[in-house]
């Protein structure tokens, strides 16, 4: 299975604005200090290596992965507001990314993920695994069910608390795409004191990762829903590159 | 005034996280039957063509520490030095070789291993080959953008000399921070180690692609 949209095929990707995500030195995120690289990156552009990628095909997926309500299921239905997240992975032409393998994964209701590192007081959820996947259909949209997490505190400061969230990877079409980030909820105070969020340069770029109730999508009696749209790196159109024939 | 490009911008990275396991390989993490088999971590075919090796080695901070919440994502060509899955059109990759493997790294240890083939060759933009490597991609907690790197064989040392990347690295100090070491195994597979290095003496490089 080919993803490749037609008109613009193979060109390489726009530089990624290093100056727009979090540098990898971000003090009061302390994790940080020792994990960041301290020499310049090496400027590779992209290669046949970094413009080609996995393809993962919509038969890997099982019908519950996109409900984290259902799909740890036991003995009933997880705690916690019934949420849909929903929106389109785009590319920075705005083009939808068609095919595009989406993984979250999150804590519960109670601000507690189900991993043995995890020390958190709030109570695990039996009925809540925490983790979803799914691939976005041809407008490059995609949606899945969850409960709405929790905030939780963290070792950091000795007060730090993180934003309700749900963490996102995405595959584009290409291995230059590959990115990880994190949903946050619109109106949420937090947000704006997380040491995490705060790395990103600047407000205009935070507001990139918080997602809009959407109030007009809601199920009535039902579930509220979100709207979190994710943009990939975009590409150059071939139309404007001479590449060697071999490439 | 102009007239708008109208073109978005790339949504920002957020590290993985501690809890990265939950959602790239819930049942390493003990979370089993939301997906049969994590993804990415499935044994190669037998029909896969090519010398079979192992890549294994550890992650250390800038205290030397081994890291060991990361995860590890490896993209390559086949035998033949063709990609599999998207952005190829040079012909058809092996059908049974994935390309793409992910890994936690020990949790105790903080070694990762991965068996997979050794790749061909593949060409630079100008057509020059590069030498055999296997593209890297390090996220973890305290990661705020995920890492690329490179990782090239230490015994092909001609391919290497000749390699256009490695060409570029200015500082020559800094090169054998990308060659993996080859030895054997008890049963005679061949295994590479490649250290990753994130900061200080040694530091691995790192790419901007």
């Amino acid at each position: 299975m080919r993803n490749e949209n037609s008109s613009h095929q193979g060109g390489s990707f726009y530089q990624r604005d290093r100056s727009w995500h979090p540098p990898a030195f971000t003090p009061n995120y302390k994790t940080s200090v020792l994990r960041s690289p301290q020499k310049a990156l090496l400027s590779l552009g992209n290669t046949i290596s970094e413009m080609t990628g996995p393809v993962f095909g919509h038969d890997m997926l099982g019908p519950l992965d996109n409900d984290l309500i259902l799909n740890y299921s036991q003995t009933g239905e997880p705690i916690g507001p019934r949420i849909i997240v929903h929106g389109q992975v785009l590319d920075e032409d705005a083009r939808p990314v068609r095919g595009a393998l989406v993984e979250f994964w999150q804590a519960n209701a109670g601000g507690r993920y189900r991993h043995k590192k995890e020390t958190y007081l709030a109570a695990i959820d039996p009925n809540f695994g925490g983790c979803g996947r799914t691939i976005t259909d041809d407008e490059g949209r995609y949606w899945f069910r969850t409960i709405k997490p929790g905030p939780y505190p963290w070792p950091n400061g000795v007060n730090d608390w993180r934003p309700a969230h749900i963490h996102f990877s995405v595959f584009g079409h290409a291995f230059a795409q590959r990115l990880i980030t994190q949903m946050y909820f619109e109106g949420d105070p937090m947000i704006w004191q997380c040491p995490i969020v705060m790395g990103i340069p600047s407000r205009e770029a935070v507001e990139r990762l918080v997602a809009a109730l959407d109030r007009e999508a809601t199920l009535p009696m039902d579930t509220m829903v979100y709207k979190f749209d994710i943009v990939l790196r975009g590409r150059r159109s071939t139309l404007f590159e001479n590449r060697m024939e071999g490439n | 005034m102009v007239q708008s490009l109208r073109r978005l911008r790339e949504s920002p990275s957020q590290t993985a996280g501690p809890y990265v396991h939950i959602g790239a390989t819930p049942n390493f993490s003990g979370i089993g039957g939301v997906y049969p088999h994590d993804l990415g971590s499935q044994p190669l075919a037998p029909e896969v063509k090519g010398e079979r090796i192992a890549v294994t080695g550890r992650i250390f901070d800038g205290s030397g520490t081994p890291i060991k919440d990361a995860l590890i994502e490896i993209w390559q060509a086949d035998a033949q030095g063709l990609y599999p899955g998207q952005g190829e059109r040079r012909g058809e990759a092996d059908p049974h070789f994935p390309g793409w493997f992910r890994q936690p790294v020990d949790g105790t240890t903080g070694v990762y291993r991965f068996e997979t083939v050794k790749p061909g060759i593949v060409p630079y933009f100008d057509g020059r080959p590069m030498a055999p490597h296997i593209t890297v991609w390090i996220v973890a907690r305290g990661i705020n953008i995920g890492l690329h790197t490179r990782l090239y064989f230490g015994d092909e040392e001609a391919a290497n000399a000749a390699d256009p990347i490695l060409a570029r690295i200015e500082h020559r100090v800094r090169v054998p921070t990308l060659i993996a070491t080859r030895s054997e195994d008890e049963a005679g597979m061949p295994v590479y180690t490649f250290d990753i290095r994130l900061q200080g003496e040694g530091e691995t490089v790192f790419f901007d692609i």
